[in-house]
C-alpha cells in the first residue's frame, strides 16, 4: 500500500469525518490536522460519512451560534494538494442532499465503495 | 510491531483514555513498541497534573505518567487543542502570560505534525475516541 515518492515513502492517509460541523469540535479540529498534515507530502484523502456530510454544505451561517464558519476552508484544500474528497452516497441521500449542495467538488461513492477505499489506506484518522 | 496511539477523549467522561492505556500496557507486555501516544481534542485533558480523583478510583493522569516513566513513552499533547482547553507547561504559561501551568510529568506539548509523523513511522496508528 505504500509507494515511493520524491520525498521518500508516502503513506495513504484517510481522514474520516463522521460528525456535523458545529455540534462538537471534531470537524474543525479534524480539518486542522488535514492542513498541518498536508506539509508532510503524504497521499491524503478525506471521507465524509453520516452527519459528516453536513460539514460540506453550502450556505452555512454560524452567526447565531457565535462560532467560526469553517466551511470556506474546504475550498482552500486544493491549494494544499488535497483533492480526493469522498462523500458517502447513502449519507447524502438520507439527508436530502446531492453533490450540488456542497461547497467543493467531491466524488460521491457508495458505502460499499467507501469500504474499499478504507481498505486501501495505511492510516485512518477518524473524527 | 510499532504502534502509534491517538487518544481523542478526556479522562473519566469517556472510556477512550482507559482503553488506550490498557492497550498500550498490553502491547508493551507482548514486546511491541509504542512509538508515540498523541492526545488530541479533549484527550489533552489526560495531561493535567491537577486532577484529584476519589481515592477508590483509578488515577488516569498519574497512571499515564507512571507508564511513561517506566517505558520511556513519548506522551505528546497537541498544542492547539491544549491552548483552547487551558493546558500548558511552564514555557507555554510564560509565553502566554498565564500565572500557572498544569502539564503532568511525562507529557510534553507539541504540534500536530507529531501525530502525522507517528502515522508515518508506526506500523499501525490506533485511534481511541468516540
Amino acid at each position: 500500500m505504500t509507494e515511493e515518492s520524491a520525498g521518500g515513502i508516502a503513506k495513504k492517509f484517510l481522514y474520516v469525518n463522521r460528525r456535523a460541523p458545529y455540534g462538537s469540535i471534531y470537524g474543525l479540529e479534524s480539518l486542522e490536522v488535514v492542513l498541518i498534515g498536508a506539509a508532510f507530502e503524504q497521499d491524503v484523502s478525506l471521507a465524509f460519512l453520516g452527519d459528516g456530510v453536513f460539514q460540506l454544505t453550502k450556505g452555512q451561517d454560524t452567526k447565531g451560534l457565535e462560532v467560526k464558519n469553517f466551511s470556506p476552508t474546504f475550498r482552500a484544500l486544493e491549494d494544499y494538494d488535497v483533492t480526493k474528497l469522498y462523500v458517502e452516497k447513502e449519507a447524502l441521500e438520507a439527508r436530502g442532499l446531492s453533490a450540488a449542495d456542497l461547497v467543493v467538488p467531491v466524488e460521491v461513492v457508495s458505502a460499499q465503495r467507501m469500504a474499499e477505499i478504507m481498505e486501501a489506506q495505511d492510516v485512518i484518522l477518524s473524527f | 510491531m510499532k504502534f502509534g496511539i491517538l487518544v481523542n477523549e478526556g479522562p473519566y467522561t469517556h472510556e477512550a483514555s482507559d482503553t488506550a492505556y490498557q492497550f498500550v500496557r498490553a502491547a508493551l507486555a507482548k514486546g511491541h513498541q509504542i512509538y508515540r501516544v498523541f492526545f488530541y481534542h479533549d484527550g489533552v485533558n489526560n495531561g493535567t497534573r491537577l486532577t484529584v480523583p476519589p481515592q477508590d478510583d483509578r488515577n488516569i493522569v498519574k497512571r499515564w505518567s507512571e507508564l511513561a516513566a517506566e517505558h520511556k513513552l513519548d506522551l505528546v499533547v497537541c498544542i492547539a487543542a491544549a491552548q483552547r482547553r487551558g493546558l500548558m507547561d511552564a514555557a507555554e504559561a510564560k509565553r502566554n502570560g498565564k500565572d500557572a501551568h498544569n502539564l503532568a510529568p511525562g507529557f510534553r506539548i507539541s504540534g500536530l505534525g507529531q501525530l502525522i509523523e507517528a502515522g508515518i513511522q508506526a506500523d499501525r496508528l490506533v485511534v481511541f475516541g468516540d
